[in-house]
């Protein structure tokens, strides 16, 4: 039998077809073919049984592969990943939280999610040291997380977050209810990639394939986010080093974005717009035509906004050499999608897993000067903002072609028996990855979600050492990650 | 008649000039804005309310907010404000008037400390590491440019103008430039503070008052008003024109302030703020103007 069974992404495998392995060997496994983990989580498979499923992504090919190894009730134990690859930490971590299965010497066994009482942070000696401890509740209107900083003076040494405030149940909560408002709901500003994920999932344990019309919607309305998100993120970065004008601009001009979603859709982020089987609303020519040139305005306000600021020295030099994550770093610590880009680890599912389209319309990857920075993710968010700009106009063009076509068709089906199925989607942040698992009956039996943040938390961490402690901030909406979709 | 006005000004000034601040960023930033009165009403609606005081805090939390605005009205009564001399107009003044704020800024910082925060610790060691600079450039600033009049009280400042002579309108300048960066560090403005930022990592000023709540709040926040309207009055002593009648200096006066808060504003508006430990940098901008200020006013006394 195999090791791994290969696959693509948007793809069912039958569980059966998984190869069951001892955890030795499929240590040894992962520590052979060294792909980077996306998925890495265990399923109660009764009797005191414990299956861990995993799944490491072949980027440069575009294939994913899968496997699974067995616990019996005794085996409480196994021989940790991380040591040997850092970028499983946070993977076994959870594991060990959901399970109780310790993996052996991990360096770090912090719970991710649970229990944050109980443990006991890092401490540092020294007479000038001191500890800052922020949150879980904070001065701003935004989500809880505690934030644990060891400093000498000014300069911290090191940071500890502890996360799990938000803890909501979803995983569980889409086994017994599965819908797409809960999908949507799970992490706000990412709305349109947790649905396009979950409608991918049912999708395929349906067997169902949605007509090119609604697949250029999703992807188009994919990218309106990606542009609405990324404005108002260089808005709040602009806002953390107290540059009035570019908050403003990049505030009223994200309005505009999400405000063109609401001419489409009903709902500024795109609620309701995705449904499984397709989409809920058409994107109408002259709805199309409008909203590109609403969008020809915002960009031009931006590429002005983003020239003026660049040539700003008070702005570069609080941007530049701040929260550096070198390219070593960002490998090791399994960094995904924008954070990781930015630190020069080309990671992007639209083009590492490409569907139909992305060969059709002819999108291609971009060259990107990555140092890591702030400065780095503060115009790689640009790049991408006219780089999806780009990819809409030539999506609504596209979409001329199918105007006769249904918006969604018949799910009226049962979901395939003992399957598995996997979606990646490229959300603005990275890669969302939902996972799911149906039963002998036909039900979903288990569901498995990540979102780029549960891998880019620890960046964040890396990126603050020896930067001053009130850099933190502007780190921190450097790669404004999600609360909610770590937490669950 | 010219006291009362000069009290009416203490109390209301110090609001407008926030009000004016908030309006020009507004401008620049494309908004509307509240309207200028607004720190105003903020200030009454703080009056009006309960405070609540955290458990961890003794005496000294409760007394700071009263011994700060006693300090800087006390200060102010060294300061002829917008028209007629000072109240206590007194040779070396300027040293009372320098160490009664300090006093005032000395309470806020061990109230700060006494809360226990970890926040408003580091915010207290920024404000102390800042203000050691920044005073003996005070210091030097105006004890030269008084010893130009001869005559060291805050009143001689107004003739200074007169006395000068051409060689002293460049040290003019360079003694209004280095009370406008003053004015931003003391008054806690970009690009040293940012007044209007939420993240207490980031913040000096703000992040000391943060467990400080009803009319102690609104204290703090005047006493901050009147502390940046006591500097600036310094500086329209500077430029104001000599033997002006009552109700023109006053008009004078109010012109000048309000120039002072758009350029505030303006700056504000235009620039990021630096980095923490680039603010050093900064105030030592604003001693080697000083140091300038010290050395032309020497050339001019004994250079003959």
């Amino acid at each position: 039998m195999d090791k791994w069974i290969k696959t693509k992404n948007n793809t069912k495998l039958n569980l059966s077809d998984i190869p069951v392995l001892k955890i030795e060997e499929l240590r040894d496994g992962i520590i052979e073919l060294n792909h980077r983990p996306i998925g890495f989580f265990g399923k109660n498979w009764g009797f005191g049984l414990t299956r861990l499923f995993v799944i490491l992504a072949d980027d440069e090919n575009g294939d994913l592969y899968v496997s699974s190894a067995m616990f019996s009730a005794e085996q409480k134990s196994y021989e940790s990943l991380t040591q040997i690859i850092p970028a499983f930490h946070i993977f076994e971590r959870e594991f060990y939280e959901q399970f109780g299965i310790e993996p052996l010497n991990h360096p770090w066994l912090k719970p991710v999610r649970q229990n944050q009482d109980e443990y006991k942070f890092f401490e540092m000696q020294g007479e000038e040291v001191h500890q800052v401890a922020v949150g879980p509740i904070h001065a701003g209107v935004i989500e809880p997380g505690h934030f644990r900083f060891m400093c000498n003076g000014e300069t911290v040494y090191h940071l500890e977050i502890m996360l799990g405030y938000q803890h909501r149940g979803v995983e569980e909560l889409m086994v017994k209810s599965p819908s797409n408002q809960l999908a949507e709901s799970i992490c706000g500003d990412s709305v349109i990639a947790y649905n396009t994920a979950y409608s991918n999932i049912m999708e395929i344990l349906k067997g169902i394939e949605i007509s090119n019309k609604a697949q250029l919607i999703r992807k188009a309305a994919l990218e309106m986010e990606r542009m609405a998100i990324h404005i108002g993120d260089l808005g709040a970065i602009s806002g953390d080093i107290a540059y009035l004008m570019g908050a403003s601009v990049f505030g009223a001009t994200r309005t505009l974005v999400i405000n063109s979603m609401l001419e489409f859709s009903g709902s500024r982020f795109g609620r309701g717009l995705i449904t499984v089987g397709g989409v809920n609303y058409d994107f109408t020519p002259e709805k199309r035509n409008h909203v590109l040139e609403t969008l020809s305005k915002v960009i031009k306000d931006v590429e002005r906004m983003t020239n003026t600021m660049v040539k700003n020295s008070t702005v570069m030099s609080r941007l530049e050499k701040t929260g550096t994550v070198s390219e070593e770093r960002a490998k090791e610590a399994g960094l995904v999608g924008m954070a990781a880009k930015a630190s020069g680890v080309d990671l992007d599912s639209r083009f590492d897993f490409p569907d139909k389209w992305m060969e059709k319309l002819e999108f291609t990857k971009r060259g990107f000067k990555a140092t890591g920075d702030v400065n780095a993710r503060f115009k790689l968010r640009y790049k991408e903002i006219l780089q999806s700009y780009s990819m809409i106009k030539k999506i609504f063009a596209k979409l001329a072609e199918y105007e006769n076509e249904p918006l969604f068709v018949d799910t009226n089906m049962n979901l395939e028996k003992d399957a598995f199925a996997i979606s990646i989607v490229e959300g603005w942040r990275g890669e969302v990855v939902h996972i799911a698992l149906t039963d002998d009956s036909g039900n979903l039996s288990h569901y498995k979600i990540k979102d780029p943040s549960f891998n880019n938390w620890y960046g964040l961490a890396l990126a603050v050492r020896n930067n001053g402690v009130s850099d933190f901030p502007l780190c921190n909406k450097s790669f404004d990650l999600s609360y909610a979709g770590n937490d669950l | 008649m010219i006291k009362l006005i000069n009290l009416i000004i203490l109390l209301f000034v110090p609001f407008l000039m926030a009000g004016v601040i908030k309006k020009t960023k507004s401008f620049w930033g494309g908004r509307k804005g509240p309207s200028i009165l607004q720190p105003w009403y903020d200030f009454v609606k703080l009056v009006k309310k309960d405070f609540v005081i955290s458990k961890t805090t003794s005496g000294v939390f409760r007394i700071a907010p009263l011994v700060q605005i006693t300090s800087v009205i006390f200060a102010a009564l060294f300061i002829p404000l917008a028209a007629g001399s000072a109240l206590i107009n007194v040779q070396a003044g300027l040293i009372i008037f320098a160490y009664t704020l300090s006093l005032g800024k000395f309470m806020s910082l061990i109230s700060a400390m006494d809360t226990g925060s970890s926040f408003e610790g580091m915010g207290a060691s920024r404000e102390a590491c800042f203000t050691s600079i920044v005073e003996p450039a005070f210091f030097m600033v105006i004890a030269s440019v008084m010893a130009l009049t001869g005559n060291y009280t805050f009143d001689s400042l107004k003739n200074i103008l007169a006395s000068a002579g051409s060689y002293g309108i460049l040290i003019i300048v360079f003694a209004v430039v280095v009370l406008f960066l003053m004015i931003l560090i003391e008054g806690s403005r970009v690009p040293v503070d940012d007044p209007a930022t939420h993240l207490e990592l980031t913040m000096i000023h703000e992040v000391m008052i943060l467990d400080n709540s009803g009319s102690d709040l609104a204290l703090f926040t005047w006493a901050n008003g009147i502390k940046m309207l006591l500097i600036a009055s310094l500086i329209s002593y500077m430029v104001l024109p000599q033997n002006l009648c009552v109700g023109l200096s006053i008009a004078y006066y109010l012109l000048i302030m309000f120039a002072l808060s758009v350029i505030i504003g303006t700056v504000e508006s235009c620039m990021a703020r630096i980095r923490m430990s680039h603010v050093f940098e900064f105030i030592f901008i604003m001693s080697s103007l000083a140091l300038v200020v010290l050395s032309l006013v020497v050339a001019r006394m004994f250079g003959g």
